[in-house]
C-alpha cells in the first residue's frame, strides 16, 4: 500500500513526509506495522515533518523515541512542525550568551 | 567474502595503487598540483595548513600527513615541502618509512624555485609510478576492509534509509573482523546517551561523551545557536530540524556493533571492530581524517546529493531519496529509495553496500572518481592561524 508519511516510534508525535502532500488530505502514516491516518492543516513537502496530536507550547518533540527539541508554540495536530514552531535544546550558544 | 586488493609491507590492503604527491604545507599546493597534472597514476594531497599556527595544531597536521603517507592506498610517496614550514618533516618521513614504503622528499627552497622542483618531481613521479605499476591485486578477506563512515548533504531520508542500511553494513563487516570508523561527533549532540551504551566499556563511552562535549563547547563559545550550521542550510530545507534530529539519523550508521575505542582525529585505530573518531562533519576535514586513519574506503550517504570524493580513497555514494537519484544521478553510486516504499528493506539493502564495497574495493571506479570530483581535502584544525 502506498503510504504517505512514517513515523518511527510508537511515541513519536511527529511524522516525516515521504511524498509531497497537500492541505486537507488524509495522510496515510505508517508506525512499524501499523497504519493511521490524520487530515493535514497545510502543505507538507517532501522529507518534511507533521504533528500527530496536538502538541503544548515546552512540549518535547519525539522523533525515534528520542527527544528532537520542543514546541516553541502550541501546535494543533496535522501541521508543519519544523523551525518555526521547534526548536533545539542543544549547541545554545545564543542562550548561554544571554546568561553570561 | 573476498577482495581484489594490493598487499603493502606492513600487512595493510590498498584498493587504489597510487603515488601520493603531498604538500608538508599550503604554501606548495602549486608544485604538488603541476606534478600530478603531469604524471598518471599520481594522486595529491594539498591543504591550507603547516605553518603560522599553534603547535597543537602543528602536531595534528604532522601525524595527519604521516597518517595519510601510510595509507595503503598510497604505494609509495613523495613530500614537497618549501623549506621554511613548521611542519616537522623528518618525523613524518620516518612515520611513514615505518610503514615499509618508499619515500621521497623535494625541497622547494633548497632545489631551487617551483619550475626545478616541479621538473624534478615529474621525473621522480614517472619512476615511481613505472615501480607501483608493476604490482599486482591478490585476493584478500574483507577483515582487510578499513571502512570509514560520513553522511553528508542530509535529509530526513538519509536517517531513515541509507544511514541505517550503512550500520547493517558496518555490523556485517565488524562481524567479519574488518574495521570501521564513525566519525562526525558535531551528529553525536543529542544522541550521544545512545553511542555511549553501544560502548564496549565504561572507559570508551565516557570518551564518547568527553568528545562531543568539547565539540559543543567549542561551538557553543561563539555566543550563537548553532542551527544554520548545524543543521546546515540544507538540511532544513531538507525537512531536518535541530541538530538532535539530524544525529539521531547519523548515528544510525554505526549499527549495533559495539563500540571499541575512541580516537583524535587521524589516529589508525590498533584494535578491530567498530571505532569512534574525532571530527567535525564537514567533507574536507573528515574524509582527511578517515584517510589518515587508514580507511581504504569509505561509504557515504546522502539525501539531497553529496558530489564530494577524496583523491586516493574511494568514497562510494548512497541515497534513499528518489529525488536525489532523479537530479543527481552522476554523483549517487546507490540507490536505496525502493526502502521507502517497502520495496526493498534495509537488512538487504545493507548487504549490498558490503558486497559494493568489495566491488569498489576490487578496483570498480565510483561516479566520484570517474569524474575526478575527488579533491575534498583538508586538515580539522583546533586553534587560530596566527
Amino acid at each position: 500500500m502506498a503510504i504517505d508519511a512514517i513515523a518511527l516510534h510508537t511515541t513519536d508525535n511527529v511524522a516525516t513526509a515521504v511524498q509531497d502532500l497537500k492541505v486537507g488530505q488524509e495522510a496515510t502514516v505508517r508506525i512499524n506495522h501499523d497504519v493511521c491516518h490524520i487530515v493535514l492543516q497545510e502543505d507538507i513537502p517532501y522529507g518534511h515533518k507533521f504533528t500527530l496530536k496536538p502538541v503544548r507550547f515546552g512540549e518535547k518533540i519525539l522523533k525515534y523515541g528520542e527527544v528532537i527539541g520542543q514546541a516553541t508554540k502550541d501546535i494543533g495536530a496535522g501541521y508543519h512542525a519544523h523551525v518555526q514552531n521547534i526548536e533545539s535544546l542543544r549547541g545554545r550558544g545564543d542562550l548561554k550568551a544571554k546568561e553570561d | 567474502m573476498e577482495f581484489m586488493g594490493y598487499r603493502r609491507a606492513n600487512g595493510t590492503v590498498g584498493t587504489r595503487n597510487y603515488v601520493g604527491i603531498l604538500s608538508a604545507v599550503v604554501c606548495v599546493n602549486e608544485v604538488v598540483e603541476n606534478i600530478v597534472r603531469q604524471v598518471q597514476g599520481t594522486s595529491r594531497f594539498t591543504h591550507h595548513q603547516g605553518c603560522c599556527q599553534t603547535m597543537l595544531d602543528i602536531g595534528i597536521v604532522n601525524r595527519t600527513l604521516t597518517g595519510l603517507g601510510k595509507n595503503p592506498n598510497l604505494h609509495s610517496v613523495i613530500i614537497v615541502s618549501l623549506g621554511c614550514e613548521s611542519t616537522d618533516l623528518s618525523a613524518v618521513i620516518e612515520g611513514i618509512r615505518a610503514s615499509g614504503k618508499r619515500v621521497e622528499h623535494l625541497v622547494v627552497q633548497e632545489t631551487g624555485g617551483a619550475t626545478r622542483t616541479t621538473a624534478e618531481g615529474i621525473l621522480l613521479a614517472q619512476e615511481m609510478v613505472r615501480e607501483a605499476s608493476l604490482q599486482q591485486r591478490e585476493a584478500f578477506p574483507i577483515s582487510k576492509l578499513v571502512m570509514g563512515m560520513k553522511c553528508g548533504s542530509s535529509d530526513t531520508t538519509s536517517g531513515l534509509v541509507p544511514n541505517p542500511a550503512i550500520g547493517v553494513a558496518s555490523d556485517l563487516l565488524v562481524d567479519a573482523g574488518g574495521i570501521s570508523i564513525l566519525g562526525e561527533v558535531t551528529e553525536f549532540i543529542g544522541a550521544e546517551h545512545i553511542l555511549a551504551s553501544h560502548a564496549a566499556n565504561e572507559t570508551v563511552a565516557q570518551g564518547i561523551l568527553n568528545l562531543v562535549e568539547r565539540m559543543e563547547k567549542r561551538a557553543m563559545a561563539v555566543g550563537e545557536d548553532i542551527r544554520g550550521g548545524q543543521p546546515t542550510g540544507g538540511n532544513i530545507k531538507g525537512g531536518l530540524t535541530t541538530i538532535e534530529e539530524k544525529s539521531l539519523g547519523a548515528i544510525a550508521k554505526a549499527g549495533t556493533a559495539p563500540i571499541q575505542a575512541v580516537y583524535e582525529y587521524g589516529i589508525q585505530p590498533s584494535v578491530k571492530g567498530l571505532v569512534v573518531m574525532d571530527s567535525p562533519g564537514r567533507e574536507p576535514e573528515i574524509l582527511t581524517g578517515l584517510a589518515a586513519a587508514g580507511c581504504n574506503v569509505i561509504v557515504f550517504a546522502t539525501g539531497r546529493g553529496a558530489p564530494q570524493g577524496f583523491p586516493f580513497v574511494p568514497v562510494l555514494k548512497i541515497t534513499g531519496s528518489r529525488t536525489a537519484v532523479e537530479k543527481m544521478s552522476d554523483h549517487i553510486d546507490m540507490d536505496l529509495s525502493a526502502v521507502i516504499d517497502g520495496g526493498d528493506t534495509i537488512p538487504d539493502a545493507g548487504r549490498r553496500i558490503l558486497e559494493e564495497l568489495t566491488r569498489i574495493g576490487s578496483g570498480t571506479m565510483t561516479k566520484a572518481e570517474i569524474f575526478g570530483y575527488v579533491n575534498s581535502m583538508d586538515i580539522y584544525m583546533q586553534g587560530p592561524v596566527i
